[in-house]
């Protein structure tokens, strides 16, 4: 970005800036805030952004990340090397602990991607965290596009999307009461293929799954999963190999992946551009419980 | 690739849904497993057609009553731009999220169904979208199979709109006669209104003029935050991050600082790790100065001789968003670029009624969803222009500070 003739910005210049100067704001006026970080696409882009914001000086916030205990090796192995890149403060509230402690259940039906709810409740309760980043996209979901910028949680983490605060030009309004926090979304303008195309313009290091690789696999419910010693095949579910890539990454007891030979960012951008299935009904087992699972899981204090 | 954002209105039964629905679905934004969702939707419900507004519908509530009770952002994109749509409701009782819409919107698209011609739904629509400046302005008169594509029918509703708009202020109106349903004029030319002239309202999205609505000229730097590293490798680092809110600036430049009224000069202005030789709307930079100043948040840095008079004493437009009215002796936060402070209501000086224009000075108080001209007296000073010149120096909200809500949209006069 150096001098503009005409003075416009490019739209992925322009999101950067909008972007950026929410993580600001945020920083200048909440108290506690921190940054959700799964080790994501979208959380990579938000480190980014969040790493420009301030920079030449440190994030002025820890990473949050909940550790359902399934999280794929290779998307850990990324998250563990931006923290040592930025120097940041890594917080890991763990499903499992959680469990432990009888914060949340563990009725065995439920899954784990359900169960970081409470689990991210009790860490920002118990850090007293008045702001939490998270990367949700509006386009991701239906439920989700009605999402503010910042999203306000009540003492239960609850959100009411009834009543949410009207959000004007972009004058932010992070008033709270004790007990209270924002979930501030800087990524709500954002897509998936934007999202890609700044990761391919920032040249970071992403987790290797995002490229196609050799994985042994199983069919359920129309999705690719990972065969895995912590997700069993079922009856009549096949093992084989293929070469495949994930679109989004959680939980590997519910996410899956596409076949795909696209191995590097230009032809991830080239594959998304021409995708006809969007990337949570393709991969995420998580929002096909019912037409308003996101909402549901939302209202609950899910991010 | 530019990015447009606009705003959508219109009546519950204009076919908003469908307009977008169509947008998205003909850009390819609208996916199979969106799409089979919706139709597999309709079908339940017992519908004989694919109900595209459940696909902007998001929220659980909104489905069962078939209403859109809150604005919704959609995004899709051409080769030409990306755009943000803010689709907001219709219904009067909804005008705050409305204002929501428009407040960052460059384009707002008013529907009206060719068999009504102009509703009062129409006209409170495009006076809300001119009274936030919205700069580009498109009457898209749908639902033309409906009247045989009649271009009297349209010349009529056209002519009758073009002389609503004289009595606002609307600097550039585009009327396009659609039909979403068949997709007329939407994204290709209709052949069923050869009469017709203008480009579809696609083209007219991708190629309206937007680079010349920023303030290139007026300097508005507001101080958002300050970056001080204090780190071995910056150790005197003292950077000034914020969003540029119109001007360009350069190193070099000599600037005042509000409200200290000290001048410096630009030493650099970096972005991340590089440094760049001019910043203007809407970058988000950090400015750093030759002077070592006492500069901080809600502090505002702009040229010399061009920089807003401070004042505590602010006349302004403004749309009441909440149950309880607003009153005078009512003392409310304010939150003006990076600057908050508190403001008491001195006065309501009229309320507007948007359907007919009508200024009401015996009104005395706003309720919700009314749009009136109030003063008010802030604790600090705040560095404003009229909203007309500037909608980043010129617009701020109201907090109620017992609850916390944003309350109240103001634009300065």
């Amino acid at each position: 970005m150096q001098t503009h003739a005409d003075y416009r910005l490019s739209q992925l210049d322009e999101l950067e800036s909008e972007s950026i100067h929410i993580f600001r704001e945020v920083v200048a006026e909440l108290e506690r805030p921190v940054l959700m970080f799964s080790g994501g696409k979208d959380s990579i882009v938000m480190l980014r952004l969040a790493e420009k914001a301030f920079y030449p000086a440190r994030l002025p916030f820890p990473l949050l990340q909940v550790d359902t205990g399934l999280d794929f090796p290779e998307v850990l192995a990324t998250r563990d090397s931006w923290v040592e890149r930025l120097g940041a403060q890594m917080i890991v509230a763990s499903v499992d602990d959680a469990i432990a402690k009888g914060v949340v259940v563990d009725d065995g039906r439920t899954s784990r991607n359900r169960l970081q709810t409470g689990t991210l409740l009790d860490a920002i309760e118990s850090y007293g965290f008045t702001a939490a980043f998270g990367g949700g996209r509006r386009d991701e979901e239906k439920a989700r596009a009605k999402e503010r910028v910042y999203s306000h949680r009540d003492e239960f983490g609850q959100w009411d999307p009834k009543n949410q605060r009207p959000e004007l030009w972009s004058l932010y309004n992070g008033r709270l009461h004790a007990g209270e926090h924002m979930r501030i979304f800087p990524l709500s303008n954002w897509t998936e293929l934007d999202i890609w195309h700044y990761l391919q313009q920032e040249e970071v290091e992403i987790p290797s799954i995002y490229f196609a690789h050799r994985r042994r696999v199983f069919e359920r419910d129309g999705m690719l999963l990972s065969e895995h010693p912590a997700n069993p095949c079922r009856d009549g579910e096949v093992v084989t190999e293929r070469t495949v890539r994930f679109r989004t990454v959680g939980d590997l007891s519910l996410t899956g992946c596409v076949e795909s030979e696209a191995s590097t960012l230009a032809e991830i951008v080239e594959e998304v551009s021409v995708a006809r299935v969007t990337e949570r009904g393709a991969t995420r087992g998580d929002d096909r419980f019912s037409e308003a699972a996101m909402e549901d899981r939302k209202k609950e204090g899910y991010f | 690739m530019d990015l447009l954002r606009f705003a959508t209105a219109g009546s519950v039964d204009d076919g908003k849904s469908t307009l977008i629905g169509r947008l998205l679905l003909d850009s390819k934004a609208i996916f199979e497993d969106q799409l089979e969702a919706v139709e597999a939707t309709s079908k339940t419900k017992g519908f004989d057609y694919t109900d595209l507004a459940l696909l902007t519908d998001g929220l659980r509530s909104e489905r069962e009553q078939g209403i859109t009770i809150d604005v919704a952002y959609r995004y899709f994109a051409t080769p030409q731009r990306k755009f943000i749509i803010a689709d907001t409701p219709g219904h009067v009782q909804y005008t705050r999220n409305m204002v929501t819409g428009a407040s960052t919107a460059d384009l707002g698209l008013v529907l009206v169904d060719a068999r009504q011609g102009l509703t009062e739904q129409s006209r409170r629509h495009a006076v809300i979208l001119s009274l936030l400046r919205v700069p580009h302005l498109v009457l898209a008169v749908n639902k033309m199979d409906l009247v045989d594509w009649d271009e009297e029918t349209f010349n009529r509703i056209r002519q009758e709109f073009v002389q609503f708009a004289q009595r606002l202020n609307v600097p550039d109106l585009a009327v396009i006669p659609i039909s979403a349903l068949q997709g007329d004029n939407v994204v290709t030319r209709s052949e069923n209104m050869p009469w017709f002239e203008g480009s579809s309202l696609m083209h007219h999205l991708e190629n309206v003029h937007i680079a010349s609505d920023r303030d290139l000229r007026d300097v508005r730097f507001p101080v958002q935050y300050v970056v001080r590293p204090k780190s071995d490798d910056h150790h005197d680092y003292r950077g000034y991050a914020g969003r540029v809110a119109s001007g360009v600036l350069k190193p070099g430049d000599e600037v005042l600082v509000l409200p200290s009224g000290l001048t410096s000069r630009i030493a650099g202005i970096d972005l991340y790790d590089k440094e760049v030789d001019e910043a203007f709307p809407p970058m988000s930079v950090v400015v750093r100065l030759e002077d070592d100043l006492d500069v901080s948040r809600g502090d505002m840095i702009c040229r010399v001789r061009n920089a807003p008079e401070p004042t505590q004493d602010v006349d302004a437009m403004v749309c009441w968003m909440t149950r309880e009215p607003l009153r005078p002796g009512q003392k409310l936060a304010i939150k003006h670029t990076t600057r908050s402070a508190r403001a008491l209501v001195k006065d309501v000086q009229y309320r507007l009624d948007i359907n007919t224009l009508h200024r009401d000075q015996e009104a005395g108080e706003l309720g919700l969803n009314e749009i009136g001209r109030i003063r008010l007296r802030t604790t600090q000073q705040l560095f404003v222009d009229p909203y007309e010149q500037n909608r980043t120096t010129g617009s701020f909200i109201l907090i109620d500070e017992a609850t916390g809500s944003t309350v109240g949209a103001g634009m300065t006069n």
